[in-house]
């Protein structure tokens, strides 16, 4: 027998009952799209914690003082902040880096008609780099601003749409606190990452931010970027014996200091969105089983259905092989029609998702390959049972049949 | 069958070879007391071009032997050879490729796929022969003709009357020039006029290729359209013979 043929017999049995062969392919429909929905969409997820990560800074270190306790348990309130000097020391012994400083304060702005709450920073210009986060216009601090600390500062993109109304800021003056302050630059926008709008903030220099709102000398966080891929440990742990020593930490104290890498928190975020995927995935595979089955069960039913015309065609000739492959290549027809479809489905399901939520659209050869390739294993699988019990049937207890 | 033994006999020796031989074949359906004894001992010997009725009341074992003969069913015991095979030695697709390559079925009734053409069904037997479709195409459409329905090619079984689906189900049989033709009853759901037909249509192809054919029916008008005639009791060969010698 021809295989165009087995083939041809299938499409025809198909073709001829319609509304069933559809609800039959439903179930593997279903399953293969969200089998490759989920996987797809974990994958998005990843990618997009991957690149937000990545514009925070790559490489990139907070050290912070209070201890590294992570969860609402920390005990950081009563250790002392850094000073400029801790800042300056790791500039010059450890090899390698950019360092800024940052003195973090929230001051309420008053811009014309417009006030707000506005996180404030305190730095210098190394800022840019570490926190790669550029200016978009403006100039940088001068030397004389920063050692002075002089009323100047960079504003972030979200003033400028909610504040200044879309007015050029260049020049400007505007109230941080009850300091007069006058725009220098504009930060190119960021977006919002990790739920915070980081482009609804105030950069200053460290001293000014020191002597005009904080009226402390000290700053509250040192940025660190290792220049070099794979250094960030070896920068961690210099920075670590550094501080210890200027801080004067007793040997066997624990730090009142600690040091997050961007790294560890990225790997941590991604093992969660991958784990979250191989759940969805598993879930969406289970469908895609019970899809099998129901496939398994329309046909048992068909071959019952049938068995006199199994009788008919083993009477006139067909083998118990010729009858096994046209209802296995019905049901591997059905699965992968089932597949395809459900594959379209997924890929179109992912790319909305991705765009109504604003993700990154990911789309993996290798993943719509396995979900088409398990749905077409699918058929041959639950297509086996039914399709042996058709080729084992006795013609002429097929052909007695009612 | 000692056939050596009839060798001396000189219109013995020019007697066509035994398509079918039968020898003490028994079917037996359950045990005990609800035994069915549907063959009980039949031996018999049909050869070539011979055209064989078989008859008996109801229940007597007409189909069972048929369908033995015809290679659809096994013996519960006895022995049966098909143009000298000894069929009971053979597995399931060898059995398969007996009745695809030597013999042609027509059944009482429901005989043609529903839903696909009367041509798409007299193709069937090609398409598991692996014939090409054009000269599959071609040689149903010469099945057709023969049984005069060239015309009603594309036509469903829904659309066909009785003695039309039984001409079809015998184009069907006869497509592939198999040696043996098997009908079980193939007029027993016709009125008496589109049986004389199916008849006439048997008798002409008879005569046109030399076919072996076995006939089941209940009718003796029918069965005196064949040389022979099988009577069967209560599982057994009862009487053979002409159509005259055997039907009252
Ligand atoms: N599958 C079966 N199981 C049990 N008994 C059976 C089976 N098939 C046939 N029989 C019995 O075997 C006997 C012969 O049946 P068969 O069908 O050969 O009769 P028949 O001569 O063709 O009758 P009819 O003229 O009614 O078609 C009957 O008594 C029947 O009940
Ligand atoms: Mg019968």
């Amino acid at each position: 027998m021809r295989a165009l043929d087995t083939m041809g017999m299938s499409v025809q049995a198909i073709a001829r009952n319609k509304l069933r062969s559809f609800l039959t392919t439903l179930g593997i429909i279903i399953g293969v799209a969200s089998v490759v929905a989920m996987v797809h969409l974990g994958q998005s997820a990843t990618r997009s914690v991957t690149e937000q990560i990545a514009s925070i800074g790559s490489n990139l270190l907070f050290v912070m003082p209070g201890t590294a306790q992570r969860g609402p348990g920390g005990v950081r309130t009563n250790a002392e902040n850094f000073e400029l000097a801790d800042v300056e020391a790791i500039r010059n012994e450890v090899d390698g880096i950019l360092v800024a400083p940052a003195l973090t304060t929230s001051a309420t702005v008053v811009i014309g008609n417009a006030n707000d709450t506005i996180p404030v920073i305190g730095t210098t210009n190394q800022y840019f780099a570490v926190r790669n986060h550029y200016l978009a216009y403006g100039r940088e601090f001068e030397a004389t601003e920063l050692s002075s600390g002089a009323a100047v500062c960079i504003i972030g993109k979200t003033l400028i749409d909610e504040m200044f109304l879309g007015q050029e800021p260049l020049g400007s003056s505007i109230r941080v606190g009850r300091t007069a302050c006058r725009v220098i630059g504009v930060l190119e926008e960021k977006g919002e990452s990790m739920g915070q709008d980081r482009d609804k903030t105030i950069l200053m220099p460290v001293k000014a931010v020191q002597r005009r709102l904080v009226g402390e000398l000290d700053v509250s966080a040192i940025y660190v970027s290792a220049l070099a891929d794979g250094t960030t440990g070896t920068v961690q742990a210099q920075i670590e014996s550094l501080l210890r020593q200027r801080r004067g930490a007793s040997t066997g104290a624990a730090d009142d200091f600690y040091v997050r890498d961007t790294q560890d928190i990225a790997q941590a975020l991604e093992s969660t969105t991958n784990t979250l995927t191989i759940l969805l995935g598993a879930i969406a595979a289970v469908s895609l089983l019970v899809g099998g089955i129901g496939i398994m069960n329309i046909m048992l039913v068909s071959v019952t259905e049938r068995t006199r015309e199994i009788g008919i065609r083993l009477a006139i000739g067909a083998r118990a092989r010729d009858v096994l492959t046209q209802f296995l290549v019905e049901s591997i027809a059905l699965s992968t029609l089932g597949g395809f479809i459900g594959l379209i489905l997924g890929v179109g399901g992912t790319w909305l998702v991705t765009w109504k939520l604003d993700m990154p659209l990911v789309i993996s050869p290798p993943v719509m390959l396995t979900g088409f390739s398990f749905s077409v294993a699918i058929g041959i699988i639950f297509g086996f049972f039914p399709a042996r019990k058709a080729a084992l049937l006795n013609p002429i207890d097929a052909l007695r049949h009612e | 069958m000692n056939e050596a033994g009839n060798t001396a006999t000189p219109d013995r020796m020019h007697l066509p070879p035994a398509v079918v031989e039968m020898q003490d074949i028994y079917k037996i359906y359950g045990s005990g007391a609800t035994e069915v004894r549907a063959l009980d001992g039949v031996s018999l010997t049909i050869r070539a071009g011979e055209f064989v009725a078989i008859m008996g009341p109801s229940g007597s074992g007409k189909s069972t032997c048929m369908n033995i003969l015809g290679c659809l069913d096994v013996p519960s015991s006895g022995a049966y050879r098909f143009r000298g095979v000894e069929v009971g030695g053979l597995d399931r697709d060898e059995l398969a490729l007996l009745r695809r390559n030597f013999m042609g079925f027509v059944f009482q009734s429901f005989n043609l796929l529903p839903r696909i053409s009367a041509l798409g069904n007299v193709e069937l037997p090609l398409i598991y022969e692996g014939v090409k479709p054009a000269r599959r195409h071609q040689l149903a459409m010469q099945a057709l003709a023969t049984v005069g329905l060239a015309g009603r090619a594309h036509a469903t079984s829904a659309q066909l009357s009785g003695g039309q689906q039984q001409r079809i189900a015998i184009a069907r049989a006869l497509v592939t020039e198999p040696p043996v033709l098997l009908a079980d009853e193939p007029t027993g759901n016709l009125d008496t006029a589109m049986a004389g037909e199916i008849m006439k249509e048997l008798v002409s192809i008879r005569e046109q290729r030399g076919i072996t054919i076995l006939m089941v029916t209940h009718e003796p008008d029918i069965a005196r359209y064949a040389d022979r005639v099988l009577f069967f009791t209560d599982g057994k060969l009862v009487r053979d013979g002409t159509p005259a010698e055997v039907i009252p």
